[in-house]
């Protein structure tokens, strides 16, 4: 396990107030918070800061933190001493209200059970949150994924390990981004025989190379050759469930959509699949090609900038 | 028992959670859940606060003006603005890159 400072991580001394604490998780926050940044890496810089801060704004773990002292560097190896915080008693911060536990090993093998011997003594398990990405086609077919799950647990000896667990869950057919799975009783156990919280997974798509997709609507460019929107044409063209043959009516420009009926992902009602037509020009490299478009440009007195009255 | 294939309930586009499933998603109380309501960031199915059912979407903005708030400190009028302006950002995304241009 890999040594954290959290000094370094809010970019402060080890002398900071609690204000300085404060203003430079503040500005740190705005810059990587997930829900506003654009910054690469973001969520997960925000979760280093996120833990720096809970740990440097609450007085007794930073002088627990603080006994640790300057034996370590940032990512050096770390086994914490042992009895390494006794004589504090730690509370657990706000910080993790909104039931994320996306801590660091590092974090909860220090912090992790202390939180635990202040829960109320009959209390329902908390729910837990996760992302999962899975393919476009198992929303289209249905699949099985496998989570693998990572939580600080306290064993018979009273230490606190991080334990590791794998569920595979059944991903359902006609799922779509935005949705989530919940699974009863698979969240943090509850205390005194109050239930185990849920775990809710929220369903996100790998990019995929041929469609866009925005709810359960797809979208696919499909180009053509000038001629074919131009003249109308029957052209072949890709679906996740099969190639399929799609009258282009004649006079059609780039830009104009196809909508393919039924055939985005699928569900009572089933989105559709938008063809986007995306006109090609064939290269005017040989000799050939290139008196064919003097032609047109002669015989066709086409000024495509007439709206532009130029 | 390694290989049992769990299978869980959708939360989708139709109000399933009632509220205090809601509240306990996110960590927080139903009197907080209620206030998102009276401020207008939710609007779950139903006319009473026990018939009240909410979807995929009002979980997931129900969890970001918890980080916000957290995070930040912002009031709940605060967040509720964050969320209208991410709200429309995301939607400009998606209409860029409907358009085929990337914004990232």
């Amino acid at each position: 396990m890999e040594f954290k400072d959290y000094y370094k991580l809010l970019e402060i001394d080890r002398t900071a107030t609690a204000d300085d604490i404060k203003s430079a998780y503040r500005k740190l926050a705005r810059k990587y918070h997930p829900d506003v940044s654009k910054e690469p890496q973001a969520e997960a810089r925000f979760k280093e800061i996120g833990e720096a801060h809970e740990v440097l704004q609450d007085p007794e773990k930073r002088a627990a933190y603080d006994q640790l002292g300057n034996r370590w560097r940032a990512g050096q190896e770390f086994t914490p001493p042992p009895e390494w915080a006794a004589g504090f008693e730690f509370t657990p911060g706000g910080a993790s209200a909104a039931g994320d536990t996306g801590y660091s090993d590092f974090f909860s093998t220090l912090f992790g059970n202390f939180a635990r011997h202040t829960a109320p003594s009959r209390a329902h398990g908390e729910d837990h949150h996760a992302k999962i990405f899975i393919a476009l086609d198992d929303a289209f077919h249905g699949g099985t994924h496998t989570v693998t799950l990572r939580a600080p647990q306290v064993n018979a000896q009273g230490q606190v390990v991080l334990r590791e667990r794998s569920l595979h869950v059944q991903i359902p057919k006609g799922i779509h981004e935005g949705q989530h799975i919940r699974l009863a009783g698979q969240g943090a156990p509850g205390v005194n025989g109050m239930p185990a919280g849920d775990l809710y997974l929220e369903i996100c798509f790998h990019p995929h190379s041929l469609y866009q997709v925005q709810g359960r609507d797809l979208s696919l460019s499909l180009p053509l050759a000038p001629w074919e929107a131009a003249l109308g044409a029957t052209v072949k063209a890709p679906t996740p469930t099969g190639v399929v043959e799609v009258k282009v009516p004649p006079g059609s420009q780039s830009g104009r959509k196809l909508r393919l009926k039924g055939r985005g992902i699928p569900g009572e009602p089933a989105g559709d699949l938008y063809l986007v037509l995306a006109v090609v020009l064939p290269a005017a490299e040989t000799e050939k090609a290139q008196q064919i478009y003097r032609t047109m440009a002669r015989e066709l007195a086409f000024n495509p900038r007439h709206s532009l009255e130029v | 028992m390694e290989n049992e294939i769990l299978i869980g309930s959708v939360v989708g586009d139709e109000g399933v959670l009632a509220l205090e499933e809601l509240a306990r998603a996110c960590g927080a109380e139903a009197t907080w859940i209620i206030d998102l309501v009276a401020v207008g960031v939710l609007a779950p199915e139903g006319r009473e606060t026990t018939d009240w059912r909410f979807c995929a979407a009002d979980l997931t903005c129900a969890r970001r003006v918890a980080r916000l708030q957290r995070d930040f400190g912002a009031s709940m009028e605060a967040a509720a603005v964050m969320i209208d302006l991410l709200k429309q950002i995301d939607q400009l995304h998606a209409r860029l890159k409907q358009a085929g241009l990337n914004v990232d």
